[in-house]
Formats: structure tokens, sequence, C-alpha cells
């Protein structure tokens, strides 16, 4: 209980870094939504999905899962920071719960997410985004992108507290989150990738996520052929898996990463 | 009681190859204040760093308030304060935002938080910018509040570490001030510093450390007369010169050397103000009147120098010749000294 409470004052001094610089939020939404329409726009014309309603329907569930990818980076440099500036020493030295200030952290960029993901959404239907399976699917996808999020989230705190520099962190972050995403089913069949690449593609949990996401919002023929892995055909298990699996690993090593954490 | 005890502390870097603490044990009792003087890369901050329970020694061991803090940890962490090298808070929020989440993160109630803030504001003359982000703070003013902050719940036992690094003078001074306020509220505190006058001024006791141990402990006073005593200056004309090093060296009972570009002429004395007496006394006999004359007591810098056969500041210099102040400070002991 004590832990939670923590852990929220960390999630509420996230809130009052926004309130007290809104750019930060404005910019964060306006990033996806800029992708939304390039995408829609650039590539929407000249991609044939065989799907009615056009790439737009494939395209969106991609950028939602690509945005969602990137509270890896967001995490880590938010930590990063911390980290170099001596707060993490603070917080350390606080009679508060270990895993408060790493759970917190998390937390604020879920409920981040909430919004960027519901702006995302209110500008895709108007580019033309019209999911059809129904509120309770599109509910549930909605909480399969935000556990997706959360979860990466915590490769980003291991990640930020593992960083020497929060400038560095930044950089290696999108390093590592524009591969994930692009190499991926995302915004292109991964049939037109070098037979190689495409199992990488395939077995890549951003794909499978955007499989999982594609099928909750009622696409059942995505891209046309796949390569036949097993990720591709059961993308929801295997999403959960992905999720599952990420947390597994990461929260304990990020936990112990932090009770070990030494200013650079 | 003691309040801090370190015993025999060992922390190696990189398996084995630096050894920042080398066996390292000290001990500062309940109310006083204990300056850890040495310079960069001395073991103070590690020193620090294991006794607020951010790092876990390879060998040895220590208690804060008398709890061991490498068992227990989280209540070591109930009773201490740290105030870091940096100003450890979140610039982006105000200084009001900044105490309150610390105030909760203590366990306050949200009213309790936001009564104590305004508390600490008010007593560190921050009221005014209270509802400013840090981000507009002067250096003077994030360290003031990075104190505050530690202040939350009243510790029992402080750890500032290096306080005043990187303020300028005026900084410091406040930055003084407010620590002596504290300490006159009954404190325990350590404070690691490699300013010389810093540790002179606000401890009752000294441990000067160097490569990771304690080389020499004591009040400064003792450090000092364990270089040696005092000298008796004093600055004449030119043509009194002659007569005055006469005069010097009698009371002295040793010879007296002269700076002639300063006209500057000194000895050590072993009987402090009464030397000074007799030598004036001398003088106005003689009717030589001196424009200077004093009594000036060996520095921290002559001690850390016959201590380590190096200056204090040798290794702070490769790294930032900006922050140094050693110098100004020499002058700052000169005067005090005369005054004695």
């Amino acid at each position: 209980m004590r832990a939670l409470t923590d852990a929220l004052i960390i999630t509420k001094r996230q809130l009052l870094q926004l309130a007290r610089v809104p750019e930060v939020l404005i910019f964060s939404t306006i990033q996806p939504v800029m992708f939304v329409l390039l995408f829609r726009y650039v590539f929407g014309g000249s991609i044939n999905t065989g799907q009615p309603g056009g790439y737009v329907q494939l395209l969106m569930p991609g950028i939602f899962v690509q945005t969602t990818a990137f509270t890896l980076a967001a995490t880590a440099s938010g930590l990063a920071e911390d980290m170099t500036k001596g707060l993490i020493d603070r917080f350390r030295s606080l009679p508060i719960s270990r895993s408060a200030l790493v759970f917190g952290r998390t937390l604020g960029d879920g409920l981040l997410n909430v919004v960027v993901l519901f702006v995302m959404g209110i500008a895709g239907f108007l580019v033309g985004w019209r999911p059809t399976s129904g509120p309770v699917k599109i509910g549930l996808a909605f909480i399969f992108l935000l556990a997706f999020g959360y979860a990466l989230s915590w490769v980003g705190i291991f990640a930020g507290l593992s960083a020497r520099d929060y400038r560095v962190v930044q950089n290696v972050s999108f390093l590592i989150t524009f591969p994930l995403t692009f190499l991926s089913n995302a915004f292109a069949p991964t049939t037109g990738m070098p037979r190689a690449l495409q199992y990488v593609a395939e077995w890549n949990p951003v794909s499978t996520m955007v499989a999982a996401c594609r099928e909750l919002f009622g696409l059942k023929n995505q891209f046309g052929a796949t390569a036949g892995s097993f990720p591709s055909e059961h993308p929801l298990p295997m999403s959960l898996i992905y999720m599952v699996l990420i947390l597994l690993v990461f929260v304990p090593l990020s936990v112990r990463k932090y009770t070990h954490a030494a200013k650079k | 009681m003691k309040a801090i005890i370190a015993d025999h502390l060992v922390k190696t870097y990189r398996h084995g190859e630096v050894r920042a603490l080398d066996n390292l044990s000290l001990d500062v009792a309940e109310g006083t204040v204990l300056s850890v003087l040495g310079p960069n890369g001395a073991g103070k901050t590690t020193v620090v760093r294991i006794l607020t329970t951010l790092l876990t020694p390879d060998s040895g061991s220590a208690s804060v308030g008398g709890i061991d803090v490498i068992k227990h940890p989280d209540k070591v962490r109930e009773i201490i304060g740290l105030s870091g090298q940096y100003a450890a808070v979140d610039e982006t929020l105000t200084g009001m935002d900044n105490l309150v989440m610390f105030g909760r993160l203590y366990h306050l109630g949200k009213k309790a938080a936001i009564l104590r803030a305004d508390e600490l504001l008010e007593r560190f003359s921050l009221t005014d910018s209270a509802r400013r982000p840090i981000k507009t703070y002067s250096g003077g003013m994030r360290r003031r509040l990075d104190l505050a902050a530690s202040l939350i719940v009243q510790p029992k036992v402080l750890f500032l570490d290096e306080p005043t690094t990187g303020l300028d003078p005026r900084g410091r001074q406040e930055m003084w001030g407010v620590i002596e306020e504290l300490v006159k509220g009954g404190v325990t505190l350590l404070l690691t510093t490699q300013y010389l006058d810093e540790a002179d001024q606000l401890a009752d006791d000294i441990a000067v450390i160097d490569h990771g141990k304690v080389i020499a402990r004591g009040t400064s006073d003792a450090l000092k007369t364990q270089v040696g005593g005092e000298r008796l200056e004093v600055v004449v004309d030119q043509q009194h010169v002659g007569a005055t090093m006469e005069i010097v060296s009698r009371v002295s009972g040793q010879k007296a050397s002269l700076d002639e570009g300063l006209r500057l002429i000194s000895a050590p004395v072993t009987t402090g103000a009464g030397a000074l007496i007799e030598v004036l006394r001398s003088l106005d006999t003689a009717g030589i009147h001196p424009l200077d004359v004093g009594l000036k007591r060996p520095s921290l810098d002559d001690v850390f120098m016959s201590l380590t056969g190096h200056a204090a500041e040798d290794e702070v210099k490769e790294l930032d010749t900006g922050k140094r102040s050693g110098r100004k400070s020499k002058k700052d002991k000169k005067v005090k000294g005369a005054k004695a």
C-alpha cells in the first residue's frame, strides 16, 4: 500500500511537470498526428492493400503501435536525466519503497500514452480510419496498446539507468525503436522484404502487436501473404506472451538496477 | 554517544584497481559537526554515499544514529537528510512543488507537507520565489532549496556533500549562514569540503582524508598546532627594517626572517598575544610605527601541505581552475589572525 501511494506521488510529479511545461504534452501529441497525416497522404495513394477503406485502415494500428513503442525512449531519457542531475540519489536516500520511483515513472508514461492515443484516434478518424469491430474489441485494442507501451516502459527504465548520460539515451533509444518499428508490418507488407528479413520482421513483437490490433479493429486479411511464422498466425496470444516476457525480464532487472544505481 | 560510526570501510572500483576507501574509520559525536576535508578523488563522496545507504562497502561496517547502515538501510533513511554536490531537485517544478513532493514522500499528509514547505521556504528566504520553476533560481537558491528538501522531517543526522562547491562568494556566505543556524539547532552534521576555510568555519572537528584514508583528525586548532605554532608578522618603513628585525628576533628567541619586497618581518612565537604586546611596546619605545602587525596562525592549507606533501587543491586544479577559491581564503585567514 505504502509502495503504491509513493509511486503515485512520483506519477503526480510527472503530471505536474506537464502542467508546468505544457509544450511537452503538446509536442508529444503533435508528432504522432504528423505521422498519421504524412503516411496517410504520402504512401496511402500508392499502396494497394486490397482492404475496403484503403491504406489508412492498416496504417492506424501500425502508427498506434509505433507511438507506444516510443514510450521506451521517453521513459529512458526521463530517468537518465534524473540520474544525471542527482535526483535518483535523493530518491534513494528517502524512506520509500525501492520500486516506488520506477513504478511511478512507468505509470506516468502510461498515462501520457492515454492522452496521445486518444488524440491520434481522433486524427485517424478525421482522415478516414473506421474500425469495424465494435466498441468492446476496439476498447480491448487500446488496452493492448497501453499494455504494450507499459511493458516497453520497463525496458526504458533499464536503459535509462544503464546510461552514462541522458543525451546519449535519447539517441540510442531512437536508434533501437526506429528499426524495430519499421522492420515490421506496421507500414508495409513484410512480403516485399528479403526472405530472411521477413522472418525477423514477423517475429518482431511490433509486427505481432500490429497484427493483433488490426484483428481487434476488424481487419481480417491483413497485408496479404505472410512468411507463415507462428506469431503472424496467432497475433493475439503471441502479443500477450511477448508483453509478459518483457515484464518478467525487465521489471526485476530494472528494480535491481535502481537499487544499485550510482550517479555517473 | 556517537551519531556516526564508520569502521574500516573499504570500497574498490574496477575490480580492485581503484581503492576509493582504504580502511577508513571515523566517528562523529551526537550534536557535533565533523568536516571531512580532502581534495577531489580522496574518497569524500564515497564515504557519504555509504553512510547514506546509497552504496555498499566491500568490507567494514558503519552505523548512523546507532543503526547499521548495511543491515537496516530503510531505518537509517528515516533519520537522515542528504544534500549532495548537485542540487538534486526537479528543475521544471517550482520550489513549492518540490518541497511538497518530498514531504509527501516522507509520508507527511497533504496539509502537513504544504505547511512544512511554507516553513522551510520562509526559513531559507525563498518565499518570494516559491512559485517559480527551479530553472530560474540562482545557484545559491538551488542549493538552499536542496538543503531545505533534506530537512523536511528534521533529520537527526545530516550529510552535506560539498555544499558550496561551485557557488560564488556570496552564495557561499549565505550557505554558511544557513548551515551555522542548523548546527545551533543541535543536528549532527557530517560535511565534506575541499575548501579549507569552510572546514575551519563550520566544523568542531576535522578529518583530513587523502587516498581513501583518514590522515589526520582533530579540531582546527589542534591540526594547526600539529603543523607549528603562530608567526608574528610586522610590516615597517624601509628605514626601520634593521631595528625591527632585532626587536622581533629578541622577542621570538629565533632569528626573524625578512620579506624584502613587502618589508615584512616575521618569526615564530610561542606566547601568542603576549609576544605581540611585547613587540609593540618595544617598537613604540624605539619610536617605530608599524604599518601592519599581526599574529598569523598556520592556515589549513599549511596543515594539508605538511600532512600530505601536496597542496589540497593540486588535483582540483586539473579539473577546474575556475572553481577554486583557496587563494582568496588564505587572505581571509590572515585578517582573522590579526584580530586574534
